[in-house]
């Protein structure tokens, strides 16, 4: 055993106890839980009222899909970083914790989160939207788990940025909307095909796209992040 | 001094030769542009639109060069270009738009029609607003000048998939977008005649120069205010 795989034991090690940290905590608050929860069931209902029993085509309703999905992150994925600016634990976290495992961490606590997220509001979207269908199921999948790690992985960096500065819920979703654009632009797309039940191969080139963005994203993050934790 | 007198007389040059030679149907000298059909005196905002537009990609890169200068020097200069650059940066960027969106509605009919380049100029404002509500929003300088830092570089990287990839999947109205018959992609074969590709390029390198200048003057001014500031 050399001492290279030691480190690198010890610092998954790290973010694994930063991501149970911040999961007990959020079980014992249910903060950025009932956030979640109740911005889907306030967007969905309100969708359903506005639309008052009438259908609407299915691309617009792949689309707003992902309305519901990018407002109810964005009310969500910041709380792991604003929770440590707001109880004053952030320094203890810098002392103890490479900086890079926190954000392993923090990463995988809001991939945890993202995921519910997208499960949730498809699932209740499935039921209550009368005019969504999904004609290929692999296309739709697929989308959706790319999509929200897509999702979580550029609105973890993003609320490590606004957890430093002094306005922390307004200017979350102005940061995050150019930066998340592609990644929308694309999930829409790509919702849109499974809808008009195009065959696996024709997503092709979005899959393509949602990879390497993803890889961009964590890449770059993970880069940067010691400059936005460290004071 | 010099760079002021030679951008001034090259300025001057690009906006006559761009306004003021005439466009017939068959040229027979060399200061006449051919006409294009449909576009007719039309044509002429390519030499104005374009280097707007580059201008403002080319500030965009140049405050995130800096702010990655500052993030390895912590040089509060640096931060003053980055953000004097990000500044120049909107201002061409809005030019971009309304003189685009202004010929749209003669050449294509409407103002806005969400093509990929349009898609793609619509993010870069995006961009600079975020970035500015993000500085206005952080009181201490050096947080400030981190954070604004860090944002420029995440969002530089989000940017090759709007120039590079979007306008290869989505149908658009400029060249070089899927559906183009010279072909998609992000370089494009010019097909101006060569009178009009040297006033373009002359408008090209002139619009650098300008960025070059203003720069260095909104660096100049910001570093005296910058000493200046009462110091609290």
């Amino acid at each position: 055993m050399s001492v290279r795989e030691t480190t690198t034991l010890r610092w998954i090690r790290a973010s694994l106890a930063v991501f149970l940290k911040d999961w007990r905590s959020e079980l014992r608050t249910r903060y950025a839980m009932s956030a979640l929860v109740m911005f889907v069931v306030t967007t969905i209902s309100i969708i359903l009222f506005s639309l008052g029993g009438e259908g609407a085509s299915p691309e617009v309703l792949a689309g707003m899909l992902w309305v519901v999905i990018f407002f109810a992150a964005m009310s969500g994925l910041s709380r792991t970083f604003v929770m440590e600016e707001e109880r004053g634990t952030g320094m203890t976290l810098q002392l103890l914790t490479p900086p890079g495992a926190v954000f392993a961490g923090k990463l995988l606590f809001n991939l945890v989160l993202g995921a519910g997220l997208t499960l949730l509001t498809v699932v209740l979207y499935a039921f209550f939207i009368n005019g969504f269908i999904v004609r290929t199921l692999s296309i739709f999948l697929l989308t959706i788990a790319l999509g929200s790690v897509g999702l979580a992985a550029a609105s973890t960096i993003i609320a490590a940025i606004i957890a430093r500065a002094n306005t922390k819920g307004t200017l979350y979703p102005v940061l995050s909307f150019p930066i998340l654009l592609p990644l929308l632009m694309t999930v829409i797309n790509a919702t849109r095909l499974a809808s008009d039940g195009a065959p696996l191969g024709e997503a092709a080139g979005e899959f393509q796209i949602l990879i390497s963005y993803i890889v961009v994203v964590i890449t770059v993050s993970t880069l940067l992040f010691e400059y936005i934790w460290k004071d | 001094m010099t760079l002021r007198i030679l951008l001034g007389v090259l300025l001057t040059l690009v906006i006559v030769a761009a306004l003021g030679l005439p466009m017939v149907q068959h040229p027979q000298h060399w200061y006449e542009f051919p006409s294009i059909p449909g576009l007719e005196e039309k044509a002429r905002i390519i030499f104005f639109h374009v280097p707007t537009a580059w201008l403002s990609v080319m500030a965009f890169i140049t405050s995130m060069i800096y702010g990655i200068r500052y993030l390895r020097r912590k040089d509060p200069m640096d931060d003053l270009t980055s953000a004097s650059a990000a500044g120049l940066g909107l201002l061409f960027c809005v030019l971009a738009t309304v003189t685009g969106a202004i010929w749209a509605k003669f050449n294509w009919g409407s103002y806005w029609n969400w093509d990929p380049r349009e898609t793609s100029i619509f993010v870069l404002l995006l961009i600079y607003g975020a970035y500015f509500s993000l500085r206005a929003a952080v009181e201490v300088e050096e947080k400030r000048a981190t954070l604004s830092s860090v944002y420029s570089i995440i969002a530089a990287v989000t940017v090759p998939f709007f120039v590079f990839i979007m306008p290869r999947i989505m149908t658009g109205l400029h060249p070089g977008a899927k559906g183009d018959p010279d072909g998609a992609g992000p370089v494009i074969e010019f097909k101006m005649s060569l009178n009009m590709r040297v006033v373009f390029f002359s408008s090209l390198i002139a619009f650098t120069l300008l960025f070059l200048w203003m720069l260095s003057l909104r660096v100049r001014t910001a570093r005296l205010e910058y000493h200046h500031q009462p110091k609290g």
